[in-house]
């Protein structure tokens, strides 16, 4: 027998008579340190052990859809920033797309490869921050989470330098991108990007294989293959139930077909996997980076026919979805010839891969509850919109 | 304790300073001076060296995490004058003294105060029995580890007054898995320190530290830490000291990403101050037990260096243990609570039992020299390290790190 017996997987124990006493219903959040945002989970205890979990969310709620239906299809991009804010260039990327989709415009090759660019660049900067907070979950006082945003803060510089933002960059445009990107600022991106994996040696000598890190997270908060399919659950949550599914090759958006990068596939579903699924996908993304700076081609980066004020799609309907960091990201839009969409749309992959939190919670502990909440990665703009 | 004159200057200083204040006054009042001298100047240094221990502590997490930490206060008046953030601790002080005094309409109001109190009060009877210098002992007590572990004790009793008296859910399950880790860390706690008295045959921390007096060539020195059990003793000791005071990756009853404050969640102000300097009284005050009882106590790692007094010796040791478990602090991520009271029962407890039997048998091998001394060595760390790798091993049984597959 282990000292630390395998983290087993439900076990609910069904009587409370006296003798076991009463449950304990405790409302974690809105105002939690640990609820990564205004995300209020309503756990009912047995000791410290969960028998029950109630997500509630609509804290952040702000009319994303409904506004975005009421202005102009180029007002909501801006607007598409504030979904993820952490992944701005992806929620722009995904809008633009159902909106190509919509009216039939043509991206130009440099424009694909930037934003290919700009989307694993993204992806970093989520994966990073999300391994630095799940260890903030998992109790280290903010060392390796400050390590993380050392190297966030280098390309959310680069971006700033680039679009003017830090993190709502308003970059991607209907038929191309906003700003062409210097040779200076190519040559910049491509060190930073040749310097990542150090930064990703350096994380896993020290955290990877820590005892306290394995006996926390493995057999943590398990999610099986069927029952993630079944929720619509997607990105690399998924992926670390085992399941073969990332929209870059089923879909191959955008120029995603002409790069070289694997797909990694946990086996166990568990919160160690969750966590090994990032690190093992940040890698990934820097051979894609590697190839799109190599390959770069010269050219326009918006659709010289491209028409951006009083744009006016035809009468008709397109869905447009990404693989954003955090899963699935789609946007719906029906047309109704006017300016404004008549009915937008958004699916974030944060909302729906948050539906099975209490299958994975149950029977674990209070403390393994934050930390399984964190390897989902949810972004509260996202879920509430 | 008399002093004996061959001492240098600055060994006898502290004593003469005292006893010149006690000469001033009446001889009947002057059992009364003597002892709140030695209260106001224990309270005093104590205090500051809390003050120091924060502003170290977020200095030195800073750096460790790749930032700077406070830098900027300085003195009122005195703008120009940089002071690296030194004055931070006496900003802080001021802070929680001005801030508001929240208590929840609902909480046991006699208990939530009384709980800071009380916390602060037991935190500092500790120091009551350490050796700080080779004169500088406030009580001398027979039994003074049995006192100092029952008076440390008692502060855990605080933590569950100030849960319960909140009346708030995450400080109930605070107090809850104080009492756990209060039970489960007690025993290694004090079962580390068991074999010293076994071979010194005292309970006294001034003839324990007096014990490790002396060295082999002038350079090695005789302290309990450099034989076998005294080294497994040590380090049993500093995981329990980190779980008995509430410090990371034992820093569960206040674990704030998931309890948000614990036990201090209904706190506010000066009454949080309290806890807070308790924590820290309750660190010092443990390592000043593991430097007595393991680190030599006062005495000099080296015969050449006795010419520095004994008590700048203790306070170095110190703040060497309390920049160690920042260090600790800085790095590690925390147990789980079922982990943390299996960590005790099935690991460290066993071991401490067998390092008990480990330093009879020292105790009982006292006399053999030559060969007979190597082969003492080699039988007494094998009872520690054979165990400990089988043990360990079972500790982390069933959990690697794992190789991925990739899709094809």
């Amino acid at each position: 027998m282990s000292l630390f017996p395998a983290n087993s997987g439900p076990t609910v124990r069904a009587v409370h008579d006296e003798f076991h006493g009463d449950l304990l219903e405790v409302s974690m959040g809105p105002q939690h340190p640990s609820t990564h945002g205004v995300f209020r989970m309503v756990v009912t205890l047995d000791g410290e052990q969960i028998v029950k979990l109630k997500p509630v969310f609509g804290y952040l709620h702000r009319n994303h859809e409904k506004i975005a239906e009421n202005t102009s299809y180029l007002s909501s991009m801006p607007y598409t920033d504030r979904l993820d804010y952490l992944c701005s260039m992806t929620t722009n990327w995904a809008y633009a797309l159902a909106v190509e989709k919509l009216s039939g415009q043509a991206v130009p090759d440099r424009a694909q490869y930037l934003r290919i660019i700009m989307a694993e660049l993204t992806r970093l900067v989520n994966h990073s921050c999300l391994v630095g907070f799940l260890f903030n979950d998992l109790g280290t006082s903010f060392t390796p989470l400050l390590y993380a945003f050392r190297e966030r803060e280098k390309i959310l510089d680069l971006f700033e330098s680039l679009s003017g933002s830090r993190m709502m960059c308003n970059y991607q445009r209907f038929g191309g991108c906003r700003v062409d990107p210097s040779p200076e600022w190519l040559a910049a991106a491509s060190a930073l990007v040749d310097n990542f994996p150090r930064f990703l040696d350096e994380y896993e000598t020290m955290l990877t294989g820590n005892e306290i890190l394995l006996a926390r997270t493995q057999g943590v908060g398990r999610l099986a293959a069927a029952h993630a399919i079944n929720a619509g659950i997607t990105g690399p949550v998924l992926r670390a139930s085992g399941v073969d599914y990332d929209l870059r090759k089923v879909d191959g958006t955008g120029f995603y077909p002409r790069f070289e990068f694997r797909v990694p596939l946990g086996a166990h579903g568990d919160t160690y996997d969750r966590y090994m699924m990032r690190i093992l996908e940040m890698r990934e993304s820097v051979k894609i980076l590697q190839q799109a700076f190599k390959t770069l081609p010269a050219g326009p980066i918006m659709d010289p026919k491209a028409k951006l004020r009083g744009f006016r799609p035809k009468a008709g309907e397109a869905y447009g979805r990404l693989e954003s960091p955090k899963g699935e990201l789609g946007f719906y839009l029906i047309s109704d010839g006017s300016p404004n969409p008549w009915r937008y749309r958004v699916r974030p992959p944060s909302l729906i891969n948050l539906t099975l939190l209490e299958e994975m919670c149950l029977g674990h502990t209070i403390a393994d509850a934050v930390v399984i909440l964190g390897s989902i990665d949810i972004v509260l703009g996202e879920v509430d919109r | 304790m008399s002093v004996v004159a061959t001492d240098s200057f600055l060994e006898r200083a502290p004593l003469l300073f005292r006893d010149w204040i006690v000469g001033h006054f009446p001889v009947a009042l002057q059992w009364l001076v003597h002892h709140l001298l030695t209260i106001t100047a224990i309270l005093t240094v104590f205090g500051l060296f809390f003050a120091f221990t924060t502003i170290a502590e977020r200095k030195l997490l800073a750096r460790l995490q790749n930032r700077l930490g406070p830098n900027r206060s300085g003195l009122p008046w005195f703008r120009t004058l940089k002071l690296w953030g030194l004055t931070q601790p006496f900003a802080d002080a001021i802070k929680a003294i001005t801030k508001e005094d929240i208590v929840p309409a609902v909480a046991d109001q006699v208990l939530h105060f009384l709980a800071p109190v009380v916390i602060v009060a037991f935190s500092l009877l500790g120091f009551a029995v350490l050796p700080f210098g080779r004169y500088l002992i406030p009580v001398e007590l027979d039994a003074a580890i049995l006192y100092f572990f029952a008076a440390g004790t008692a502060t855990e009793l605080a933590i569950f007054m100030a849960g319960w008296g909140s009346r708030n859910k995450y400080s109930l399950l605070a107090a809850m898995r104080a009492l756990a880790q209060l039970i489960s860390y007690e025993l290694p706690l004090i079962l580390s320190v068991v074999p010293v008295v076994l071979v010194t045959g005292t309970l006294s921390t001034r003839d324990i530290a007096l014990a490790q007096g002396g060295w082999t060539w002038g350079v090695l020195p005789h302290w309990h830490v450099f034989t076998p059990w005294g080294f497994a003793g040590f380090l049993i000791f500093l995981v329990a000291a980190l779980a008995e005071s509430n410090r990371s990756p034992f820093d569960l009853p206040e674990a704030e990403s998931e309890l948000i404050a614990g036990h201090l969640t209904e706190y506010s102000g000066f009454k949080y101050a309290l806890f807070f300097m308790a924590e820290y009284f309750g660190l010092t005050a443990l390592s000043g037990l593991g430097i007595t009882v393991f680190l030599g106590g006062w005495q000099a790692p080296c015969a050449f260096l006795e010419f520095i007094p004994s008590w700048l010796w203790f306070m170095g040791k110190l703040a060497g243990m309390i920049v160690f478990f920042i260090w600790i602090r800085g790095t590690l991520l925390r147990l789980r609570i079922d982990q943390l009271t299996r960590l005790a029962w099935q690991f460290l407890v066993p071991l401490a039992l067998l390092n008990l039997g480990n330093a009879a048998f020292w105790a009982l091998t006292s006399g053999w020299t030559g060969p007979l001394a190597l082969a003492r060595w080699a039988i007494s760390a094998a009872i520690v390290i054979v165990p400990f790798f089988l043990l360990g091993r079972r500790l982390t049984a069933g959990y690697a790190p794992r190789t991925y597959r990739y899709a094809a």
